[in-house]
C-alpha cells in the first residue's frame, strides 16, 4: 500500500463543496422561467417601436416558440409544471383578479345588460353554430374526419368560442377605443366563463353517453343558472366578508392586503369545488370588495394591494403566453388541413354573424347604440387565448381525436392572436372607431355628473317615470344607510365628489413624498422633467419681480407636467397617476395665491422661538386662514401677484431651506410659516449643508426634488425634531413612514392632509411604521 | 286622447321634427296626466305643487330642479327671469330637454342635442342670469350636492369648488397672466370643460309603458 494521492473511499472527509439539485429543482425551475419571461418583457421595451405595432402577447408567444424550439432540439421535455391543474388553479386567478379589481364599475353597471347578453347568448350562438357547421364538414369524406360525432364537435366548438380576457385586453388597452365598446368586450370576456363552463361540462358528460335525452338539455339550462348565479353569489358573499373583516384590521395594518388576496382566492377555490363559474366568483368578489375595502384600509395597504394585484396579473399573463409558445413546439400534433382551416373560417364567420345579429336585437335597448364600426371592433376583437388552450388539455382521453383538437385550438389561438392582434390597431384607426377621452377623472366632470344624476333622479320622481337613475338612487340610499354602516369602520356617508377629491389629493401627496425619498419608479415624468430642466439657468437672486416670472414659469410648467404625465400611462401602470398630480399642483398654486400673508405674518413673527408650539400655531392659523383667504380670493380670483410681493419677506429667509422638498410651490407660501420655523429651529441643531444654493426657483424647483433626496437621512437623524414630531404626528395624519416623514412635510401640506383626514379614518399612527 | 285634444284646442305646440323636439304623442299624454295630477286639475302649476312630491324631498338639488321649471330661459323663447306659474306647454318644453336620443342622429344634430342639455345644466348653475357661473354660484351648487353627506366640513366644499374653478381656468384660458382675472365660467368654457362627457346619451328620461300616475303621489 503505497501512499495514495486521494483518501480512501471509506475515509470520507468533510466535503467542502456539494451540490444537491433535485432538492431545489421545482422552485428553482419556476423562478428561472419567471425570470426568463420577465427578461423577455424588459427586452421588448428596449426597442420601442415593436411594442407599438405588435402586442406583447405576440412577442411573448414568439419567444416561447423559440425557447420551445431550443428545448425540442436538445430533446428536453417542457416543465411538467404546465398541466391544466396548474393553469386553472395558479395561473388564471391572478389575471382574473387583476381584470376584476381594475374594472371601471360605473360604465360596467350601466352596460351590464349588454354585457350579459353578449356573454351568454353570444357564446351559446358561437358554440352551437361552430359545432353544427363543423359537424356538417365532418360528413364530407375528403377530410377524413368522419369519426368525430356531434357531441365531440360541440365540445370542441365550446372550447374555441371562449373569448379570452388575457389576449383581448392586452390588445384593446393600447388602442383605447370608446368606453362602451371596451366595457362590453371586457365584460363579455369575463362573464362568458359561466356559459363555457356549463357547456363544456354538459357536452363532456354527453359525449360519453350514447344517448341524449331531452331531460338532459333541460338540466343543462338549470345547471347554467346554478353556475352563473352561484358564482356571483359566492363572489358577493366573500366580497362582503372581506369588507367586514377589514373593518377590524386597524391594528394589524401589515397584513391587511393579505385579506384581500386570501378572500378572493378562497372565492375562486370554493367555486371550483362546486364546479360553478370560478371566474365569475372572483370577479364579483373583487367588484364588491373593492369599494368598501379601499375605505377601510390604510393608504399604504391600498397602494400595496393595487401594486401586488397588478404584479401578479402581469406575471401570470407573461408566463401563460410564454408557455403557450413553448408547448406549441413540444407537443405531438396531428394536422388536418380541412378541419383546421374550416375551424378558422367558422370561428371568424360565426363571431361576425353573432355580433351582427345580437347587436340588432339589443340596440333599441341601449342608450348609445352600436354603429357598424363598433360592431366591427366587437367582432374583430374576439381573440382566443389561453383559456381555450387549457381547456383543450383537460379533454378526457377517451375522445379519439384529442390531438387534432389540440392542434386546431393552438392554430386558432395563434391565428387570432397574431393576425387579429397585430392588425386590429391599424384597422381601428383606419375605420375611425369612436375613441374615448380617458382622462375624465377631473373634479368638474365628477361634479357635473353627480349634478346630472340628481337632476335626472328628481325629474324622474317628478314625472313618475322611474328608470335606472331611480334604482341607482335607491341603491345608493340603501348603501349609505345600511351597508356602509356595517362594512366600513368610519361610516359617515360620503359623496363621491368628496371621495374623488380626497383620493386624488391623497394619491398625489403620497406620490410627491415618494418621489423625494428617491423612489424613482413612481414618477418617471419627474425624471424626464428634470432632464429637461438641466439646461435652464438657475436664478441668482430672489426679488419681487422675479416672483412674477416665477408664476409665469410655474403655470407653464403645469402644462408641461400634464403633457408629460399623460404619455406615460398605459395598461401596465396603475390608474390615476397623472391627473392627480395635475390637480394637486394646481390646487397648491391656488392655495399659495390665496394665502394672504397679512394676518398670517403677524402670527408668524410672534412665535418664532418655540418651534413645537409654533407649529401648532401655524396650523391653527392656516385653518382659520381659509375663512379669510377665500372670500378675498373670490374677488381676486386668479390674481397671484398681489400676494407674492408681500410673501417676499418671509421667503427671503428660505435661503437655506434645503430640507424642505415636496412641492416647492407649496413651500413658497407655507414657507413663511412652517418653513421658516424649520430653518430657525434647524440651524442651531443641524448644520444644514448648502448643497443646494438655489432654493426657490421653480424651474429647478422640481428638479431639486431629486437632488435633495440625499438630504433626507440627514433630516431624520436630527434629534431635536422629536418633540415637534410627536405633536406633529398627531396632527399630520399623513404619516407615511411614521413621524419621520411628517416633519418634512411643509405646513400647508399638513393642513391639506389634515383637513382631508379629519373626515376619513385616521389610518396612521405616529408610533407604527 | 285628452292630451291631443288639449293641444289641439290650445294650438300650442308645434312639433318640429327636424329640430330637437321628438317626443311622441304617448309620452305627451303621460306627461299631461302627470301634470293634471300635480296641479290637481288646475290649468297651471305653482311651486308649491312641486314641493309636495315626497320623493323629491331627499334630492339635494331639489330647489334648483324646481326653479328650472319656472325659469324662462328654459322655455326656448329667449326669455329671461322667472315666472310664478307654468302651464302645460311650458312644462312640456322644459321636459323636452330630457328626451332620449334617436337612433340615427347626424353629428350636427347630436351636437345640438348636447348643447341643449348642457344649456339646461348651465342655467341651473347660473342663478343670477348673467351668463357666467361665478365662484360663489359654483360653490353653492357644490355645497348643495354635498349636503347629503353628514359631517361635511365647510372647507371641503369650498376647496372642491375652488379646485374645480382652477381646472376650468386652466382648460379654457390656457396660460393666464398674473394680473388676469377669471370672471367665471361662460357657456363656451362650460362646453369645452365637459367635452368628453357624453351627456346626450345619459341625460334622458326613459318612459315606461304603463301609466304610473296611480303609483306616484
Amino acid at each position: 500500500d503505497g501512499v495514495t494521492a486521494f483518501p480512501d473511499a471509506e475515509k470520507a472527509n468533510m466535503p467542502v463543496f456539494t451540490m444537491d439539485y433535485p432538492r431545489i429543482q421545482i422552485p428553482f425551475e419556476i423562478t428561472m422561467w419567471v425570470l426568463l419571461a420577465s427578461f423577455a418583457k424588459i427586452g421588448f421595451h428596449v426597442y420601442k417601436k415593436i411594442t407599438v405595432w405588435v402586442p406583447e402577447s405576440c412577442l411573448l408567444i414568439t419567444i416561447g416558440l423559440i425557447v420551445g424550439g431550443i428545448m425540442h432540439s436538445v430533446h428536453e421535455e417542457p416543465p411538467a409544471v404546465l398541466t391544466s391543474n396548474v393553469f386553472f388553479l395558479y395561473m388564471l386567478p391572478p389575471i382574473v383578479l387583476d381584470s376584476g379589481y381594475f374594472m371601471p364599475t360605473r360604465p360596467f353597471f350601466e352596460n351590464i345588460g349588454t354585457v350579459l347578453w353578449f356573454a351568454v347568448v353570444g357564446t351559446l350562438w358561437n358554440s352551437i353554430g361552430i359545432g353544427m357547421s363543423l359537424f356538417a364538414i365532418c360528413q364530407i369524406e375528403a377530410f377524413g374526419v368522419q369519426d368525430i360525432n356531434l357531441q365531440e364537435n360541440l365540445l370542441f366548438a365550446t372550447i374555441i368560442s371562449a373569448v379570452d380576457p388575457v389576449a383581448v385586453l392586452s390588445v384593446f388597452e393600447d388602442v383605447s377605443v370608446n368606453e362602451q365598446l371596451y366595457i362590453v368586450v371586457f365584460g363579455e370576456c369575463l362573464f362568458n366563463d359561466a356559459v363555457t363552463v356549463v357547456l363544456y361540462n354538459m357536452f363532456n358528460f354527453v359525449a360519453e353517453m350514447p344517448v341524449v335525452e331531452p331531460v338532459d338539455v333541460f338540466l343543462g339550462v338549470a345547471r347554467f343558472f346554478v353556475v352563473g348565479l352561484g358564482g356571483m353569489g359566492f363572489g358577493i358573499l366573500f366580497g362582503f366578508t372581506a369588507a367586514f373583516t377589514t373593518r377590524f384590521t386597524s391594528k394589524v395594518r401589515e397584513i391587511e392586503p393579505l385579506f384581500i388576496f386570501m378572500y378572493s382566492y378562497l372565492a375562486y377555490l370554493v367555486a371550483e369545488l362546486f364546479a360553478i363559474s370560478s371566474i365569475m366568483a372572483i370577479v364579483t368578489c373583487a367588484l364588491t370588495m373593492k369599494y368598501y375595502v379601499e375605505e377601510n384600509v390604510s393608504q399604504r395597504s391600498c397602494t400595496t394591494i393595487r401594486h401586488v394585484v397588478k404584479m401578479l396579473g402581469c406575471i401570470s399573463e407573461t408566463l401563460i403566453f410564454f408557455f403557450l409558445g413553448v408547448v406549441t413546439i413540444t407537443t405531438a400534433h396531428e394536422w388536418n388541413w380541412g378541419y383546421i382551416l374550416f375551424t378558422l373560417l367558422f370561428a371568424f364567420v360565426w363571431r361576425g354573424l353573432g355580433v351582427l345579429v345580437l347587436t340588432q336585437i339589443i340596440n333599441p335597448f341601449r342608450t348609445i347604440p352600436f354603429n357598424m364600426k363598433d360592431q366591427f371592433g366587437l367582432a374583430y376583437g374576439g381573440l382566443r387565448g389561453a383559456i381555450s388552450f387549457a381547456l383543450v388539455f383537460t379533454l378526457p382521453d377517451s375522445i379519439g381525436r384529442k390531438q387534432l383538437f389540440i392542434t386546431a385550438t393552438i392554430a386558432v389561438i395563434l391565428f387570432t392572436v397574431f393576425l387579429q392582434g397585430i392588425s386590429i390597431r391599424p384597422l381601428i384607426e383606419f375605420i375611425n372607431v369612436r375613441r374615448t377621452n380617458r382622462n375624465l377623472d377631473t373634479i368638474n366632470v365628477e361634479v357635473h355628473c353627480r349634478l346630472m344624476e340628481h337632476t335626472m333622479a328628481g325629474i324622474e320622481d317628478l314625472c313618475g317615470q322611474w328608470s335606472h337613475f331611480y334604482w341607482k338612487d335607491k341603491f345608493m340610499k340603501f348603501n349609505n344607510r345600511i351597508l356602509r354602516k356595517i362594512l366600513i369602520r368610519d361610516n359617515r356617508a360620503e359623496s363621491s365628489i368628496v371621495a374623488l377629491y380626497k383620493k386624488l389629493e391623497l394619491q398625489n401627496a403620497m406620490e410627491i413624498l415618494d418621489t423625494v425619498s428617491g423612489d424613482i419608479s413612481a414618477a418617471p415624468s419627474i425624471e424626464s422633467l428634470y432632464e429637461d430642466k438641466k439646461s435652464s439657468k438657475p436664478k441668482k437672486k430672489f426679488l419681487a419681480p422675479d416672483l412674477k416670472n416665477m408664476h409665469d414659469i410655474l403655470s407653464k410648467n403645469m402644462y408641461k407636467i400634464r403633457q408629460r404625465t399623460v404619455a406615460y400611462t398605459n395598461k401596465h401602470a396603475l390608474p390615476n397617476e397623472s391627473q392627480s398630480r395635475e390637480i394637486l399642483i394646481r390646487r397648491h398654486a391656488s392655495i399659495r395665491r390665496s394665502l394672504r400673508p397679512g394676518s398670517f405674518q403677524s402670527s408668524v413673527s410672534g412665535q418664532r422661538s418655540h418651534c413645537g408650539r409654533y407649529r401648532l400655531e401655524v396650523l391653527h392659523d392656516q385653518e382659520t386662514m381659509s375663512e379669510t383667504a377665500y372670500p378675498s380670493r373670490r374677488s381676486r380670483f386668479g390674481q397671484p401677484s398681489r400676494s407674492s410681493s408681500r410673501a417676499m419677506m418671509p421667503l427671503r429667509r428660505l435661503d437655506t431651506l434645503t430640507e424642505v422638498h415636496s412641492v416647492d410651490m407649496v413651500d413658497e407660501s407655507s414657507g413663511s410659516g412652517g418653513g421658516t420655523s424649520r430653518t430657525n429651529a434647524g440651524d442651531p441643531h443641524t448644520p444644514v449643508p448648502t448643497k443646494v444654493s438655489r432654493p426657490m426657483t421653480p424651474e429647478t424647483g422640481i428638479a431639486k426634488r431629486k437632488r435633495r433626496s440625499g438630504l433626507r437621512p440627514h433630516l431624520l437623524q436630527a434629534g431635536p425634531w422629536n418633540p415637534e414630531t410627536t405633536q406633529h404626528g398627531t396632527l399630520c395624519s399623513g404619516g407615511l413612514s411614521g413621524t419621520r416623514r411628517c416633519e418634512s412635510v411643509p405646513g400647508l401640506f399638513e393642513r391639506t392632509l389634515q383637513g382631508l383626514y379629519n373626515t376619513t379614518t385616521c389610518s396612521y399612527h405616529p408610533k407604527t411604521r | 286622447m285628452e292630451a291631443l285634444h288639449y293641444l289641439c284646442t290650445h294650438k300650442i305646440v308645434t312639433i318640429d321634427s327636424s329640430s330637437l323636439f321628438s317626443v311622441s304623442f304617448e309620452q305627451i299624454g303621460i306627461l299631461h296626466n302627470r301634470f293634471k295630477q300635480l296641479s290637481h286639475n288646475e290649468e297651471t302649476l305653482l311651486r308649491e305643487n312641486f314641493s309636495k312630491i315626497p320623493d323629491l324631498e331627499c334630492n339635494p338639488i331639489r330647489s334648483q330642479i324646481i326653479e328650472a321649471f319656472f325659469d324662462r330661459r328654459n322655455f326656448r323663447q329667449n326669455g329671461e327671469g322667472t315666472v310664478e306659474e307654468i302651464g302645460f306647454e311650458e312644462f312640456l318644453v322644459t321636459m323636452s330637454h330630457f328626451r332620449p336620443p334617436t337612433l340615427n342622429m347626424s353629428e350636427h344634430q347630436r351636437e345640438g342635442v348636447r348643447r341643449d342639455k348642457l344649456r339646461f345644466l348651465f342655467n341651473m348653475h347660473d342663478t343670477d342670469n348673467d351668463g357666467t357661473i361665478t365662484l360663489e354660484e359654483y360653490r353653492h351648487v357644490v355645497e348643495e350636492l354635498l349636503s347629503l353627506s353628514e359631517a361635511m366640513e365647510k372647507d371641503t366644499a369650498k376647496s372642491i369648488a375652488d379646485a374645480a374653478m382652477l381646472e376650468v381656468a386652466s382648460i379654457s384660458m390656457g396660460h393666464m397672466e398674473p394680473d388676469e382675472f377669471y370672471e367665471g365660467i361662460t357657456f363656451e368654457h362650460f362646453l369645452k370643460l365637459l367635452n368628453g362627457f357624453e351627456i346626450e346619451s345619459r341625460m334622458y328620461v326613459r318612459f315606461l309603458n304603463m301609466d304610473t300616475t296611480t303609483l306616484c303621489k
